[in-house]
């Protein structure tokens, strides 16, 4: 009796330790990652949060620091973030929905399309400039270095995560619903457009938001597209010159600052700016899926 | 058991039950031409017009038959029950009276399937106006994620069918026995009925495109007993007006609803594939009572599957 207990006594220490001391390990990994982003943030809205006034959000840029700010980026970054969305939400849609519904993936060029999507999800944005570059502003489309050049550029960078994205959202519609459909008499375009794809939104819009999420920071591909660093007008067509908040950021950060004018705290303020977008962004993306995601 | 206690048995249950719980228990070894059911009729079994002839049918997936030489009718207004062990191609036959088959890219049908003497997969033949007619149900129910109203007006949308969806959906519903109990949450998400009013929405949802044949496969075996008396009740409701084909495992149901049984058994082939055939296609009462092949008595009094 007394060998028995202690037989189980001792192994259930032993392995208990080693259970607590691996939450232990967890939990100081997990601290450690969030301590980065906490003393990041924290310095990030010390430097800035004073900065971040009515004032600088509707003021142009400037010279002189005080009367510096943000707007002609902001209003830039939106409409960028118009262009992309109005590009990459059918494009991205209507590619998933030929790869999960139409395409065979036992033939070649569909595993082809279907690679190839991958390995662009990993392309590095800077690539995504110079391909703007080259076939929209010059090239082919001559467009110029317009907000219509910059959102389609933005487009093609985080097109994979919307057609991956997509696709998860439709391949999560279980197939007997489709089956339930065709027996009705519904043809394969009825099915898709009135049950699949309803039932896909919520995973498709979650999608688009994160793409426009990941978008809204880029900074590489519009400096090479060609957007400039001192604007001091609002964008009003698809044709204006323009500017977006991580450039506008890039350029007061790259600015000698001295003691008349300075201007780290206007860039610790855009910082602080993109970030709170960023986070709305991805708020409503979760709050999206979770709301209004379908459980099977 | 004794007369008494079968007096009893019989009292208790729904007619449906009794007729076919005797008939299962009335199977006697080598035995010719015995009563199936003492003081219960048997279903009228007049000479049906047949509605789908099968001739030497056989699907292959990828080449490799799954079910061959399939030959025999189903008739207009009758129930017909497939049965037999798993794994024997009774599915997979179904799925061929309405089509369903072209949505698996390896699937092939050979042989001919004729539909009021016209043949279903001739190439001039529109796989979407067959369904049109031949509706079915599945064995998980399958609603869709939209208001019990959409559910049912989604097949007359669709097909573009005029008149009141009001009246359509009321009328599906009634039909399938389930209008009582919704009719005050039509707009309620389907997701929300229990297993049973489910899968009686989805015969709702077949009824209301007007199909002339309804396929069941095993419309029951995802349900309680209850609501299963519930949905073989509502067969018979509906073999007046409908013709119905039903896939089951559950022997006491073929013989409780159909009128006609066709046995399905499986055949090892070469290479150790599972091919099945039909082995005997007649009358239930005569399935269950005294069936021709060794096979077919073998499974239906219990010895084997």
């Amino acid at each position: 009796m007394t060998t028995a207990q202690q037989a189980v006594g001792r192994a259930s220490t032993s392995r208990r330790a080693k259970d607590l001391g691996f939450r232990l390990a967890m939990l100081v990994c997990l601290g450690l990652a969030m301590l980065l982003l906490g003393v990041l943030l924290v310095d990030v809205a010390a430097d800035g949060a004073g900065n971040l006034t009515w004032n600088f959000i509707t003021s142009f840029s400037s010279i002189d620091a005080g009367q510096s700010g943000i707007q002609a980026a902001l209003w830039g970054t939106i409409w960028l973030m118009g262009v992309c969305a109005l590009f990459i939400v059918p494009v991205g849609v209507a590619t998933a929905i030929y790869l999960e519904e139409y395409s065979d993936n036992t033939k070649w060029w569909n595993r082809l399309i279907e690679l190839n999507i991958q390995n662009l999800a990993a392309v590095p944005s800077i690539v995504y400039g110079i391909l703007g570059l080259a076939f929209l502003v010059r090239g082919p489309l001559s467009l110029g270095p317009v907000i219509l050049a910059g959102g389609l550029t933005l487009g093609l960078l985080v097109l994979p995560v919307v057609i991956i994205a997509a696709r998860e959202a439709i391949r999560a519609v279980p197939p007997s619903i489709r089956e339930g459909s065709m027996a009705l008499g519904a043809t394969q375009w009825q099915t898709i457009w009135r049950q699949v794809l309803p039932a896909a939104v919520p995973g498709i819009a979650t999608g688009v938001i994160l793409a426009l999420a990941r978008a809204i920071g880029e900074t590489a591909p519009l400096i090479v597209v060609g957007a400039a660093t001192f604007i001091a007008f609002n964008p009003d067509s698809l044709n204006s010159l323009f500017t977006a908040m991580p450039i506008q950021i890039f350029d007061w950060i790259s600015r000698p600052s001295n003691d008349v004018n300075d201007y780290r705290p206007l860039a610790a303020a855009g910082i602080l700016l993109l970030m709170i977008l960023l986070l709305a962004m991805n708020s409503l993306a979760i709050w999206l899926r979770n709301r209004y995601e379908q459980k099977w | 058991m004794t007369d008494e206690s079968r007096e009893r048995e019989r009292e208790e249950l729904p007619d449906h039950e009794q007729r076919g719980l005797h008939q299962a228990i009335e199977v006697r070894h080598g035995d010719s031409g015995a009563p199936a059911v003492e003081g219960v009729e048997p279903k009228r079994r007049a000479a049906r017009e047949a509605i789908f002839h099968l001739e030497d049918v056989a699907v292959t997936y990828a080449a490799k038959p799954a079910v061959r030489d399939i030959t025999f009718d189903i008739g207009r207004n009758e129930i017909t029950a497939l049965i037999g062990p798993s794994g024997c191609g009774k599915s997979t036959l179904i799925r061929c009276l309405n089509r369903m088959n072209d949505l698996i890219p390896t699937a092939r049908v050979h042989g001919k399937v004729m539909y009021h003497g016209q043949d279903l997969y001739a190439s001039d033949v529109d796989a979407v106006e067959v369904r049109k007619r031949i509706g079915m149900v599945f064995q998980k129910p399958n609603p869709f994620p939209k208001s019990i109203y959409d559910n049912i007006a989604f097949g007359p949308r669709v097909l573009g069918m005029k008149g009141g969806m009001d009246e359509i959906v009321e009328g599906a519903l009634t039909r399938a026995a389930l209008w009582d109990e919704v009719k005050d949450r039509l707009k309620t998400n389907a997701f929300g009925m229990s297993g049973g009013q489910q899968q009686r929405l989805c015969i709702a949802r077949c009824l209301a495109v007007e199909p002339d044949v309804i396929l069941m496969d095993e419309p029951c075996s995802a349900l309680d007993p209850i609501s299963t008396g519930k949905i073989e009740d509502l067969m018979l409701e509906l073999e007046k007006e409908y013709s119905i084909v039903i896939v089951t495992h559950n022997m006491q149901q073929a013989a409780r609803v159909s009128d006609k049984t066709a046995f399905f058994t499986v055949e090892l082939g070469e290479d150790d594939h599972r091919t099945g055939r039909v082995v005997e296609f007649d009358d239930t009462e005569k399935v269950f009572t005294n069936p021709s092949d060794p096979r077919t008595e073998a499974y239906v009094t219990g010895k084997v599957g």
